[in-house]
């Protein structure tokens, strides 16, 4: 066994303190860098899973905000205008893709399992939808199917029942970080017949609408030689009651809002990067100070300079593979099944990145508090070996 | 083998980055040689500390050569002259010098452990040395939980464990009664016996009855007795 680690041994409540730190560090290194990760993460989810660059919504759902609670914030909801919009929309110049969507949310009463979003896609026409659910289930969605969020408690082969309407769940689609996590996904003819359902129930507000003669969003790719801008100014000029909206812009108050966070977990890393580095820089300089002896002794016994400074080095460094094992495993104990709680507290999207990056994290975390340590533990194995182990040896008689 | 100071001189700076000077040890040449006590007494503050430190390898004189075998010590770099301490040289400093995450018996080791791992002879070694300093029953009791002389004994078994063949000793009774300063002048005197050179910095009247040669330091000038 090491002498730095009979050290340590030795003395269990510096050693202790001094793991206690570098856990600290590690830990808020690896936890706030996976936070701002994650929700980068989410952030690039959100913008592959909408899959339109452009969306047409009725006027009201935007100024009520309805819309993009439902997208951005996991809010149930839903609005609609006339099919009329569709078509008019499709014979607009620039149009490439064109889609149309269906929104509706379930309840809580006896007519319906959960209460969640639903969203009906026109398999024909959908561009934005079934290519990312195409992992989960390669094939048309036929009537009364539905495909489910990752976070909703239903699986492949239940029924699961929306406005008297039973369901099978054909697929469950992977985790996305977005509100996708907890929407339920059927078709056109499907949903028209829970809206039906819903406003012959009296649960819908939308009471006067025909089904059959509404939708509620318009998808939108512009064609080439048009851009996005082209395509909203146009929509916004021409066809009255509805919005085109950009989705880059819509998501970019997400993005305003993960660049303020990022920028406070940054500096929160950075403020508890600084003062641990501070407080190592005092305690290990504390405790070689009271050794100065013992390490005097040891120059008498033979050990040279730099033995004296590879001891101290080996006791930062074994504190710090400690410290940073602790802290990063505590990390990951609160980090990931906490990682729907932590979604839900910062109400924006939120992914965990692959195990790969979560490693990467990890590794950069630990090392981080490592080198802090070592740094930290530098100055104090420098000055020991610049002892002058006479003067010590008389000076502390 | 000889052991031999020639011309060595300590000056120290009282006041930081003054010019407040002195001498603590005048340019002085002495010799230690094997199977041969060396006793030296003076009063405080006279040098002898300060001489012993010098030709144990721990103070570099500001001027003069120390010399073991004809080889100036202090032309060795730091690791080399380190490792010539650790080989050939034993020091008992003053005062309590006990390293106190280990027990008794691993900091008498240490300098066997210090550059790999003891062995059974060092182990065995150890073991008779704590029985003849009769601190055998505290091996692995740590040092705070040891009396001054113990620790003092311990502290000699430690010099002691690498065979050296120059043996320095600074007040290595300071803190025993007279029954266990016989033992310890008896030891030194036996290790003397086997060939090292001992030196012993001493007040005590005693020690002069186990010197083959006795010295005195004034002022930071030593004298023979």
């Amino acid at each position: 066994m090491s002498l730095a680690f009979k050290n340590l041994r030795g003395k269990p409540v510096r050693t202790a303190v001094l793991v206690i730190l570098t856990v600290l560090l590690a830990l808020t290194v690896f936890a706030g860098t996976l936070t701002v990760s994650s929700l980068r993460s989410g952030l690039g989810s959100l913008e592959n899973r909408l899959g339109a660059e452009v969306m047409v919504v009725p006027y009201e759902a935007t100024t009520k905000k309805s819309f993009e609670n439902i997208l951005l914030q996991g809010s149930t909801g839903y609005f609609y205008m006339d099919k009329s919009v569709y078509d008019k929309i499709s014979k607009t110049e620039g149009i490439g893709r064109i889609s149309e969507q269906f929104y509706l949310a379930s309840t809580s009463s006896g007519c319906c399992s959960i209460p969640v979003q639903i969203i009906g896609i026109d398999p024909e026409t959908d561009f934005t939808v079934q290519p990312w659910i195409k992992k989960s289930f390669d094939k048309p969605l036929g009537d009364c199917d539905i495909v489910v969020g990752n976070d909703l408690n239903a699986f492949v082969g239940d029924t699961l029942q929306f406005y008297g309407t039973d369901c099978r769940v054909a697929a469950k689609l992977e985790k996305t970080g977005t509100s996708f996590d907890t929407t339920v996904f059927t078709n056109e003819s499907t949903i028209r017949k829970m809206i039906r359902a819903s406003i012959d129930k009296g649960l819908n507000n939308f009471k006067d609408i025909d089904p059959e003669q509404v939708v509620s969003c318009v998808m939108i790719d512009p064609a080439e030689g048009y851009t996005a801008d082209d395509v909203v100014n146009d929509i916004n000029l021409h066809i009255k009651k509805v919005r085109a909206v950009r989705t880059k812009e819509m998501i970019s108050g997400v993005s305003d809002s993960l660049s303020g966070v990022s920028r406070i977990v940054g500096i929160l890393i950075f403020a508890v990067w600084v003062l641990g580095g501070v407080i190592l820089l005092l305690a290990f300089t504390m405790s070689v100070n009271e050794r100065r002896k013992e390490f005097a002794v040891l120059r008498v016994i033979g050990a040279s300079r730099g033995r004296l400074a590879r001891t101290v080095m080996a006791e930062a460094l074994t504190v710090g593979v400690t410290g940073s094992l602790i802290g990063i495993g505590l990390g990951l104990l609160i980090m990931l099944p906490f990682a729907n709680a932590v979604e839900g507290l910062l109400s924006m999207p939120y992914l965990l990145p692959d195990i790969w990056s979560i490693a990467a994290i990890a590794c950069a975390a630990a090392a981080a508090a490592i080198v802090t340590g070592a740094a930290a533990a530098a100055v104090s194995a420098y000055r020991i070996s610049r002892l002058d182990t006479g003067v010590i040896l008389r000076g502390d008689n | 083998m000889l052991l031999k100071g020639e011309g060595i001189a300590r000056e120290f700076i009282r006041v930081s980055g003054g010019s407040n000077r002195f001498t603590a040890v005048q340019d002085t040449d002495i010799e230690l040689h094997g199977g041969q006590l060396t006793v030296l007494s003076g009063r405080s503050g006279s040098g002898k500390t300060t001489l012993l430190n010098m030709l144990s390898g721990l103070l570099p004189p500001t001027r003069g050569r120390v010399l073991l075998d004809g080889e100036d010590i202090y032309s060795l770099n730091d690791a080399k002259l380190s490792r010539l301490r650790n080989r050939k040289l034993g020091v008992v400093p003053q005062g309590q010098t006990a390293i106190h995450s280990l027990t008794v018996r691993e900091n008498i080791l240490l300098p066997c452990t210090l550059y790999g791992n003891a062995d059974a002879a060092d182990e065995e070694y150890a073991a008779s040395l704590m029985e003849r300093l009769d601190i055998a029953a505290l091996a692995s009791v740590r040092p705070a939980e040891l009396s001054g002389g113990e620790l003092r004994r311990m502290a000699i078994a430690r010099a002691m464990i690498r065979h050296p063949e120059v043996i320095f000793a600074d007040e290595p009774t300071g803190d025993l009664d007279d029954e266990n300063t016989a033992v310890v002048f008896e030891f030194l005197r036996s290790a003397a016996g086997d060939g090292a050179a001992v030196l012993v910095v001493s007040h005590e009247a005693a020690a002069a009855d186990y010197a083959d040669r006795r010295l005195t330091m004034t002022k930071g000038e030593i004298a023979e007795m």
